[in-house]
C-alpha cells in the first residue's frame, strides 16, 4: 500500500536525481580537463604560441628544434657529494649523451639568426638511474614565469610593435634580457659557449640537508668572440660542421660543471634574477664530450630532455619553470613522436 | 554463509569501492595534470602514476576473488538485453582496469622515460623507445580513458537505477553497509 503509492512521485524524483548525478560527474569532468576555461594556459596554449608563422616544424621538437648529437661522459671528481647523496656526484665516470641546439623553431635555421644556444644533457649513473637538463648560454632567463614565457612569444609574434612596448612595460624583467642579446658577445663554436641551468633545484645530502642550487657547464675552450656577421658568412650550418671538425681534430672538448648555492632570501623562484656575486660554488665534475653524430639517426633525437628527470638527492624547488617545462615538453615529444614520418628519418640512400 | 548467494563478500565490497574511488580519482588526475603547466602538475603526474599501478596490483587480487566468490545472481525479472548489457559493460570495466595501467607504463617506456613511483620506486622498462609504439599506447591510452569515464558513469546510472527506481536489492549485493530495505529486498 505504502510502497504503491510512493512509487511514481519518488520513480520520477529519482531519475531527476539520477541525471543531476550524471550530468554533475560529466561537468566536473569538463571543468577538471579545461574545457570550459579557455584562459588556462594549457601546454596545448604553450606550444601553440611557440609554432612560426609558417607552421610547427612537423616531426621535429618545438622550439630549439635545430640541433646536433654528442655522446661522452660525465666525470664526478666527488665534490658535489658533500652538497647531494646523488650517485652521479660519486666520483667516476658516467655515460653522456647530449644535445648542442639552437633557440629557433626552425630546424633550417641559419645559425647567426638564433641569439640562444642550449645543450640538453642526458647523464646515467652506473645503475641506471638518470639526470636530465636541458641549458642556454644567457646567464639568466628573459622572464619571471611561465605564463609570462607565454605572453613573450605571443607579443613577439606580432606585427603590432605596440605589442612588445606593453609586454615589456608589464614585464620589466625582459629588459636586461634584451640587453644581454643586444651586447652579448657571440661564439664561434658550441664549444666556447657556457651553457646555464638557470632553473634552481634542491640538493639533499646524505644527512638530509637541503641547499637550493643552479648549475652552469663552463667551457675549457676560450670564448673566440665573433661578429653576427661573420657567423652568418661563415654558412648556415656552420656551427655544427665547426664543432663536429674541432672534435675530430682537437680530440674532446670539455665543459666543468659548476654548481652555486643561494644565499639567504636569493631569489630562488625566478630565473631572471642572477644571484649575487661571491655565492659559494662548487665544482662537481667535467663534461667530456667525446663524438658528434647527426640528429637525424642519432642518440638524442628521442630523448625528451625534461629537466625533471632527476636522481635520488635532487629534487624541484619553488622554482614554477620545471614543472610547466616538463608539461610542455612532453607534449611536444608526444607531437613530434606522433609526427615522426614527416621528419628525414634517415639520410637520403646514397648511390 | 546463507548471505553468499544475495551479496559479494565483503572484502569484493570494500575492493570495490576503495577501486572506484581511486578510478575517478584516476580520471580526474589525468584529465586535469595534462591540462595544465602550473607547478601541481608535478605531484599530480606522480600520484596518477604511483595510484595506476596501485591499481593494477589490486585489479589482479580482485579478479582472483571474482573467480573464487562469484558474484550474486541478477534478479530474475530482469530482461535479457538488460543482463547482456550488464554483463557486457562489467567485462569492460574490468578490461579497462588492466589495461589502462599496462597502456600507461607503455607509453612512458616507449617514450625512454624513467618511470619513477611515489618513494623512488622505480620499474624498469621492458619495452624499447619507439615512436610508433608511444603513439599508439598514448592514443590507446588517451581514447580509452574517455571510454572508461563514460562507462563509469552508464555504471553508476545503472546502479542508481537498481538502488532508487528498480529497488530490486542488486545496489545491495555491492553496498558497503546494509542499508534499510530500500535497496534490498526484504526476505
Ligand atoms: C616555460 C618556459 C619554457 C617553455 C614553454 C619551453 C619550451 C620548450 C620546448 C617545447 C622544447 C622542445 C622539447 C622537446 O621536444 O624535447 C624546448 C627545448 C629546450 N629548452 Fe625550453 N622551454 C622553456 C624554458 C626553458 C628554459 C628556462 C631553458 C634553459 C634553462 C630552456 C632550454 C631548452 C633547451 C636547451 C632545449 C633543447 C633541449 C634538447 O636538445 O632537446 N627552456 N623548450
Ligand atoms: C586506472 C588506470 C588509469 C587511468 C584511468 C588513467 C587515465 C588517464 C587519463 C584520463 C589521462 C588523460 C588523457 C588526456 O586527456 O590526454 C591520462 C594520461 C596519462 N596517464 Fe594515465 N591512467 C591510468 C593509469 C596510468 C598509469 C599506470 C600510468 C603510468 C605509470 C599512466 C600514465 C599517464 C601519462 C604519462 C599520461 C599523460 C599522457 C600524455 O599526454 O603524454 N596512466 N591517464
Amino acid at each position: 500500500m505504502k510502497q504503491s503509492g510512493n512509487l511514481p512521485r519518488s520513480g520520477f524524483g529519482s531519475l531527476v536525481l539520477i541525471a543531476a548525478v550524471l550530468g554533475g560527474g560529466a561537468a566536473a569532468f569538463a571543468y577538471t580537463a579545461g574545457w570550459l576555461s579557455p584562459g588556462r594556459l594549457t601546454p596545448e596554449r604553450m606550444i601553440a604560441a611557440l609554432a612560426p608563422p609558417g607552421g610547427a616544424p612537423l616531426g621535429h621538437r618545438r622550439n630549439h628544434a635545430k640541433g646536433i648529437c654528442f655522446t661522452g661522459a660525465f666525470e664526478a671528481n666527488g665534490n658535489g657529494a658533500e652538497l647531494s647523496r646523488a650517485r652521479i656526484f660519486e666520483r667516476g665516470k658516467y655515460l653522456a649523451v647530449g644535445r648542442f641546439n639552437l633557440g629557433t623553431t626552425d630546424p633550417n635555421a641559419v645559425d647567426a639568426t638564433a641569439r640562444v644556444r642550449g645543450l640538453g644533457l642526458q647523464i646515467t649513473a652506473a645503475d641506471g638511474e638518470e639526470w636530465r637538463m636541458a641549458l642556454i648560454n644567457p646567464p639568466f632567463f628573459a622572464v619571471s614565469t611561465p605564463q609570462a614565457f607565454h605572453d613573450l612569444l605571443i607579443a613577439s609574434g606580432q606585427k603590432d610593435p605596440e605589442a612588445m612596448k606593453a609586454f615589456i612595460q608589464s614585464n620589466p624583467e625582459f629588459a636586461a634580457f634584451a640587453a644581454w642579446a643586444k651586447t652579448a658577445p657571440w661564439t664561434e663554436s658550441y664549444a666556447q659557449d657556457a651553457y646555464h641551468g638557470l632553473n634552481s633545484f634542491i640538493f639533499t645530502d646524505a644527512r638530509g640537508g637541503e641547499r637550493t642550487v643552479r648549475w652552469s657547464l663552463l667551457p675549457a675552450a676560450p670564448a673566440v668572440p665573433i661578429s653576427q656577421a661573420e657567423l652568418e658568412r661563415r654558412g648556415p650550418d656552420f656551427l655544427e660542421q665547426e664543432i663536429t671538425e674541432r672534435i675530430r681534430t682537437d680530440g674532446p672538448q670539455r665543459w666543468t660543471m659548476v654548481t652555486t648555492v643561494a644565499g639567504p632570501g636569493d631569489p630562488t623562484a625566478d630565473p631572471s634574477k642572477a644571484w649575487p656575486e661571491g655565492r659559494r660554488t662548487v665544482q662537481v665534475g667535467t663534461l667530456v664530450v667525446q663524438r658528434i653524430e647527426q640528429e637525424r639517426d642519432g642518440p638524442c633525437r628521442d630523448i625528451n630532455f625534461d629537466p625533471t628527470v632527476l636522481p635520488k638527492g635532487i629534487r624541484v624547488s619553488d622554482d614554477p619553470f620545471p614543472a610547466a617545462r616538463s608539461s610542455v615538453y612532453r607534449k611536444s615529444y608526444d607531437l613530434r613522436a606522433a609526427e615522426a614520418g614527416s621528419y628525414p628519418r634517415t639520410e637520403v640512400a646514397k648511390p | 554463509m546463507s548471505n553468499a548467494h544475495h551479496r559479494f563478500a565483503p572484502i569484493q565490497r570494500f575492493l570495490h569501492w576503495l577501486m572506484a574511488a581511486c578510478i575517478i580519482a584516476m580520471l580526474f588526475i589525468g584529465v586535469g595534470m595534462v591540462s595544465t603547466v602550473a607547478p601541481t602538475y608535478l605531484p599530480l603526474i606522480l600520484i596518477h602514476k604511483t595510484l595506476g599501478v596501485t591499481l593494477l596490483v589490486l585489479v589482479l587480487i580482485r579478479l582472483a576473488l571474482r573467480l573464487h566468490y562469484g558474484a550474486p545472481p541478477l534478479p530474475e525479472d530482469l530482461p535479457p538485453a538488460i543482463r547482456l548489457g550488464a554483463r557486457l559493460s562489467h567485462l569492460a570495466l574490468y578490461g579497462l582496469m588492466i589495461v589502462m595501467p599496462l597502456l600507461g607504463l607503455g607509453m612512458l617506456w616507449a617514450a625512454a622515460y624513467p618511470v619513477v613511483l611515489y618513494g623512488g620506486i622505480e620499474i624498469p622498462a621492458v619495452l624499447p623507445q619507439s615512436d610508433r609504439a608511444h603513439t599508439l599506447l598514448w592514443s590507446a591510452h588517451f581514447y580509452l580513458g574517455f571510454a572508461f569515464f563514460a562507462i563509469v558513469l552508464l555504471h553508476l546510472a545503472a546502479a542508481l537505477f537498481h538502488a532508487l527506481v528498480r529497488r530490486d536489492g542488486v545496489f545491495g549485493t555491492m553496498a558497503l553497509f546494509t542499508l534499510r530495505n530500500r535497496t534490498t529486498p526484504s526476505e
